[in-house]
């Protein structure tokens, strides 16, 4: 059985070969910056679960400090000009969308087809996680056939996926810091103190009010701690279950529903989402670090008022 | 009370812009010892988790891909597209990839588009095309704006595409939370209730969009 350990290892070499090719790279004068940082990660990618709790809080704290401490850089691996870039489109042209196009193709072949066969009673994906290695068998599926189609250089996937790399940075790790942080913030029982807070001061007598409170709830708590999940358990104990659903009779699975949707509207407005928000700033290379928030301000504030008039009217 | 400190912490942080890494360690720190626990102990803890989460990460996988496409001209490529496409403005553009991306979501299927492989390479210049090839000028806060908007609807369309599918993380995460408050739900139940919420989100992030496309071309013609 293929487990997500394969897909570790596969991450950990990447990792191992930008740390690498950003040590010797001497257009970036923070190159070690770059290779130490990279290492940490393919450090933890191959051999995380040897390291212990500790070992891995240290290399945790190394990734904090070196980035806290912009020390790191941006890679310049030679590319092509976009004159050169033009050129070659035109000589492509469609065919450049086939390695794009591969990818999503693998990933269903890999969750639909896959999946599903079993050798010797085992089956061939571990089916927990089978769309993630999917998707690293796509992504590797999906290079090969650029490589090949595009005739494009042999260490071109890794010295640009160096570059993207080096263009997200720092934010690429800011996901997993932040779960790791959501885990501190449970076991110190944060979400269950701010439920508390949430609930025992404002009345909620009157079925709107409190159908608001619940959907407003569940967008604020998710701001705060960026993501939904989180936020569910503690407001729908504190509210969506005694309150709206054993209190005023409303239908569990719209309330349970909707509240989760509008815990999404809350995702769409933090920075603490970073995959979603963070994330796709640096990557498209956008000074505002904060401007795909922006941008979806304004759909998730009126879907939110929207949330709690659905609610309302569907829930009772 | 104390234990607030830590979000306290995250707020302030990323208000002031500090490095959100070092804002998260720091926020970890506080939140913990306001808790009673050791450094040593929060430490381990962040640690631990932090090996348990290094699923997110492996996204990252899909990058030499783009890298290598991008070298090719996948971006000028799709730019050139959409001169071509002179009928398709920004708008009808990001309105067609928000149904694409909400219905295959709404599939089970959130992997197979994305932020690393659809925006960055293909919509946002694609986006860019449709603007310039409708007579509009990007300025660098112009084109700012646009590839901005781009990665909002790819997430407005997972996000109120994915909870329509039954086994998607948030629903079983619904069933088994009211399980344990002794309230049996069929998934598909919840899977149907996030439908009207779907079709609001759509017609409110494309109402937003016709009034985008529209504010570009205004600015095209002044």
């Amino acid at each position: 059985m293929i487990r997500i350990g394969a897909v570790y290892v596969l991450a950990g070499l990447v990792f191992a070969a930008f740390a690498v090719l950003s040590a010797v790279d001497r257009n970036n004068s923070k190159r070690f910056g770059n290779a130490v940082f990279w290492g940490l990660v393919a450090t933890s990618f191959l051999a995380g679960d040897l390291l212990g709790d500790l070992g891995n809080g240290v290399l945790v704290l190394g990734l904090a400090l070196i980035a806290g401490f912009g020390l790191l850089g941006r890679g310049q691996p030679a590319t092509t000009s976009p004159e050169e870039r033009q050129a070659l489109a035109e000589r492509f042209g469609g065919k450049l969308f086939v390695p794009a196009l591969v990818l999503p193709v693998v990933v269903i072949f890999g969750v639909l087809v896959l999946k599903p066969i079993e050798l010797a009673g085992a089956p061939l994906l571990d089916p927990k996680q089978a769309t993630l290695i999917s998707l690293a068998l796509a992504a590797v599926v999906a290079t090969a056939t650029g490589l090949i189609l595009l005739r494009q250089p042999l260490m071109s996937p890794l010295q640009e996926g160096r570059r993207l790399m080096d263009t997200v940075g720092w934010a690429a790790l800011l996901p997993q810091m932040l779960a790791a942080l959501g885990a501190v913030f449970a076991l110190a029982g944060v979400g269950d103190l701010i439920g508390r807070l949430v609930t025992s001061h404002i009345p909620m007598d009157a079925r709107l009010t409190a159908v608001a409170v619940y959907c407003l709830g569940m967008a604020g708590f998710t701001v705060i701690m960026g993501n939904a999940f989180a936020a569910f358990p503690v407001m729908t104990a504190g509210i969506g279950l005694p309150i709206l659903i054993r209190g005023f009779g409303g239908d569990p699975a719209v309330v349970a529903s909707i509240g989760m949707l509008s815990g999404f509207c809350g995702t769409l407005m933090t920075p603490l989402a970073a995959n979603f928000n963070l994330v796709p700033a640096a990557l498209l290379e956008l000074p505002d670090r904060y401007a795909v928030i922006k941008a979806q301000i304004p759909t998730a504030l009126p879907l939110l008022v929207a949330n709690v008039v659905l609610m309302y009217v569907l829930a009772f | 009370m104390l234990t607030l400190l830590g979000v306290a912490a995250v707020v302030v942080g990323f208000a002031v812009r500090l490095n959100p890494l070092l804002v998260v360690v720091i926020a970890a720190f506080v939140t913990g010892l306001a808790a009673g626990m050791t450094p040593v102990a929060v430490l381990e803890a962040f640690g631990k988790a932090f090996n348990e989460s290094r699923l997110i990460t492996v996204a990252y996988l899909v990058l030499p891909m783009v890298g290598v496409v991008e070298r090719a001209g996948i971006q000028e490529q799709a730019k050139k597209l959409m001169l071509r496409l002179r009928g398709v403005s920004v708008g009808p553009l990001l309105i067609a990839y928000l149904l694409f991306r909400q219905g295959t979501s709404a599939l089970g299927l959130t992997s197979i588009a994305g932020q690393t492989q659809s925006i960055r390479p293909i919509v946002a210049p694609m986006a860019e095309g449709a603007v310039e090839s409708h007579g509009g000028t990007l300025d660098d806060a112009e084109r700012q704006r646009v590839k901005a908007m781009a990665a909002a609807t790819d997430n407005v369309g997972l996000f109120f595409g994915e909870d329509i599918f039954v086994a998607i993380g948030s629903i079983l995460l619904m069933v088994g939370f009211l399980a344990t408050a002794g309230i049996t739900l069929d998934p598909i139940h919840l899977s149907l209730w996030a439908i009207p919420t779907a079709i609001v989100a759509f017609l409110l992030h494309a109402a937003r969009l016709l009034l985008f496309d529209r504010a570009r071309r205004r600015g095209a013609a002044a």
